[in-house]
């Protein structure tokens, strides 16, 4: 039986060796790769392909975490920094602490789970395709701009410790596709143009409870009110938010 | 509030002692121009958009197109169509559209330039007797280069190179998606590309599969809605561009109504049927040249490296500067476009009004970058309403090291400009993606029709070059001296860094 899992020393390592070594492991078969000692390295696991492969980051990943990845799935064991998850068309990335700016930006499918909170532009642009439906979902709060542009896929925001989960402006600006999910409550005036409030119902309940309890199982969460409590659904006023600004010549 | 109608655009009359009513200007018009009343055509002047469609294809030469048959009381301020905006605006309180590009009368830098030749003293070449060197790689290049000798007395490159495209052209085909045009009009611009041995650009709308046999001939774009691209789609082309703008459009976003995405569109561009493709007006992960930066090596790590990377601006007026940051990332070539570039849908008042032209920024990214000492590591891709070989010609000659062309190219399938790309009913089966419309080109002839322009300006600026005494394009790129001002004041000329005419060498 061939060995399934290497360990890889990243320790002052620059990203293009590192992800050749990563790019090398799956080549040969390994299905669990660990990183040790990351420290900032940007691009990890960019355009990476396979279904069965998972990648532990221990240390703190640098920008652009997974971008275009197709398949794997990522732990990281600290924060993250800017865009994990940015363009990625499949694959699941788990981020044990926070993430920074444009979580998710432009994201296909796939899903990111986020323990504590995220930055700016949180699930900016994401789209959905087929039986492509992104999904992120974040412990604790996000910051401003949350969703905006979004053209499909789930944002959930779960406000553990944290209410309102989200107090800044811009919430699904320009929104055209897609549904935002936040626990508790969002004041009217957040909302951005394109966007506003549905009702929650039994069905989006149901929606929404399988990735809840993927972030409680990764996370080893046990709160049942994160289940039974109310949540804020925000979705597009219309799926052509520009379509009456413009006339022909 | 009703102004009543404004006077139609064009005047279509039938000449009835021609016309054998075989009804294929009706067939044709997918505006409803014509229709059939008994023994003669009707025509309904106003729905016609001057796009010669019905012209070409009657058999007996039979219809007339006037312009402007019922102008306006002239006035030197109160253009008409000033007023026709005013008419729109007052009834619909909107931003107007518009499609092609630049409609105003601005002066046209690049008819004011005048090319050089030889006369008796440093005789000129002939390309039929000598090679004119026309190759063109696009790409970085190493500040040096390292070699090292080996022992049976070969030389030996140690420096790892970049990738490069490699076009026996300066001439390139810019980035117009599917979507915008038609599957059969990318098709034939791919194929005819490719015969020619350079590259087109697939737009912001994903690479459709028929595309593939022609993939490496292919520049994939990039641009802030990120619409059909993944791994796989990066893989697959020659290199990468990242749209940031647009020459058309400087600083604004694009929409691809929903109408047009249809079964294939929306497969290719990885999004549901029917909806509309929104790209925003920034890239919403690149809030600052670094980002850009990290934006390019990502898009590199991602494809390990193995592709050269584009970064396209749209030419305004501190595009020497961000050239330079570019330049400094790790992109490959910078293309500038500028504000005469075309579009399929653009606002009036951005198309008309916001940008600078191509030759001046040009000039000034190709001054920065000497300035810098790095220009001789990144290309510089020019475009925006180059027209001609001489306008190829010229570009290079201010410091451009390739061309893109898009209306052109068009132009080359039949388009007759008529600026209505934005209303989806294209007469020669360009901006359409109505079936019965697309049909008209046929790929497997109209290829012919690309790679024949592209081979005709070719030979045009191989013989302008030998005209000029200069065997290759690298002679050529930036060589200021083999161009002259004409009717240019001296602030433009100092821009340019070219001497007037009459001035010595």
């Amino acid at each position: 039986m061939m060995e399934k899992t290497r360990t890889i020393d990243a320790k002052g390592m620059h990203y293009t060796p590192l992800n050749k070594e990563i790019r090398a492991a799956v080549k040969d078969g390994i299905t669990e790769i660990i990183l040790d000692h990351i420290n900032g390295q940007r691009f990890i696991g960019d355009g990476l392909r396979g279904e069965d492969v998972r990648i532990i980051i221990n240390g703190v990943p640098g920008g652009d975490l997974c971008m275009f990845m197709s398949g794997p799935t990522c732990i990281v064991h600290a924060n993250a920094e800017h865009a994990p998850g940015n363009t990625m068309d499949s694959g699941t990335i788990y981020i044990h602490g926070t993430a920074g700016d444009a979580v998710a930006h432009s994201m296909r499918g796939g899903e990111v789970y986020v323990r504590d909170s995220i930055g700016y532009r949180g699930g900016i642009h994401m789209k959905e395709y087929k039986d492509k439906c992104p999904v992120v979902v974040v412990g604790e709060y996000a910051r401003a701009f949350l969703g905006e542009y979004m053209a499909g896929g789930i944002i959930i925001v779960l406000g553990r410790g944290k209410q309102p989960p989200v107090d800044e402006r811009g919430v699904g600006t320009g929104i055209h596709g897609g549904e935002l999910y936040i626990r508790g409550e969002v004041p009217d005036h957040l909302l951005g143009i394109g966007a506003e409030k549905k009702p929650f119902t039994e069905a989006d309940r149901q929606k929404i409870r399988p990735y809840i309890e993927k972030y409680c199982r990764e996370f080893g969460v046990d709160e049942p009110e994160l289940f039974s409590d109310e949540y804020v659904h925000i979705g597009p006023s219309s799926a052509r938010p520009f379509a009456g600004k413009y006339c022909w010549e | 509030m009703p102004v009543g109608s404004v006077p139609p655009k064009y005047k279509v009359t039938i000449d009835m002692d021609l016309c054998m009513l075989c009804e294929r200007c009706i067939e044709n018009c997918p505006y409803g121009t014509f229709r059939r009343e008994g023994s003669k055509i009707q025509i309904i002047s106003r729905a016609c958009t001057g796009c010669h469609r019905c012209i070409a294809m009657c058999p007996r030469d039979a219809i007339s197109l006037e312009e402007k048959p019922v102008d306006y009381r002239s006035h030197p301020v109160w253009s008409r169509e000033a007023r026709e905006a005013i008419y729109t605006q007052a009834q619909s309180g909107k931003i107007i559209l518009t499609g092609m590009g630049n409609t105003l009368d601005v002066p046209q830098i690049f008819d004011r330039l005048l090319l050089d030749a030889c006369q008796v003293t440093n005789p000129s070449i002939d390309p039929l007797r000598e090679p004119i060197e026309l190759r063109t790689y696009i790409g970085k290049k190493p500040r040096k280069i390292e070699i090292k000798k080996t022992s049976e007395g070969d030389t030996d490159l140690v420096t790892e190179l970049a990738p490069n495209l490699k076009c026996e052209t300066p001439i390139m085909i810019g980035h117009m998606s599917y979507g915008a045009i038609s599957l059969n009009a990318q098709l034939s611009m791919a194929r005819g590309a490719s015969e020619v041995g350079t590259f087109m650009g697939t737009g912001e709308g994903g690479l459709h599969k028929s595309l593939y046999p022609y993939q490496k001939n292919m520049i994939v774009q990039i641009a802030s809605g990120r619409f059909g691209v993944d791994i796989d789609y990066l893989e697959r082309g020659a290199a990468i561009e990242i749209k940031i703008g647009q020459g058309a459009k400087p600083g604004i976003g694009g929409h691809l109504p929903g109408e047009k995405v249809d079964e294939e569109v929306s497969k290719t561009r990885m999004i549901p049927l029917y909806s509309d493709a929104i790209s925003p007006a920034p890239h919403h992960d690149i809030y600052s040249i670094e980002d850009l930066s990290q934006l390019v090596r990502s898009l590199k790590e991602a494809t390990e490296w193995k592709k050269p990377v584009f970064v396209k601006i749209a030419a305004v007026h501190n595009v020497a500067a961000i050239a330079a940051g570019i330049a400094r990332s790790s992109a490959d070539a910078v293309v500038i476009d500028g504000f005469r570039g075309g579009t399929g849908s653009a606002p009036r008042v951005f198309r008309d009004h916001v940008g600078i032209p191509i030759e001046a920024a040009i000039a000034a990214v190709d001054a920065k970058l000497n300035e810098q000492g790095i220009r001789n590591e990144v290309s510089v891709i020019a475009s925006g309403g180059i027209r001609d070989s001489a306008d190829v010609t010229k570009a290079i000659a201010l410091g451009a090291d390739s061309v893109y062309i898009g209306t052109a190219a068009l132009v080359s399938l039949g388009c007759r400009v008529c600026g209505s790309c934005y209303r989806g009913l294209c007469p020669w089966g360009i901006a359409t993606q109505r079936e019965d419309l697309t049909a008209r080109i046929d790929p497997d002839i109209m290829y012919k029709n690309v790679s024949n322009l592209i081979h005709g300006w070719t030979l045009e600026i191989s013989e302008l070059m030998g005209a000029a005494g200069i065997n290759s394009i690298e002679s050529l790129r930036g060589n200021r001296d083999r161009l002259r001002g004409y009717m240019l004041d001296e602030n433009i000329l100092s821009v340019l860094d070219v001497k007037t005419v009459g001035a010595d060498a």
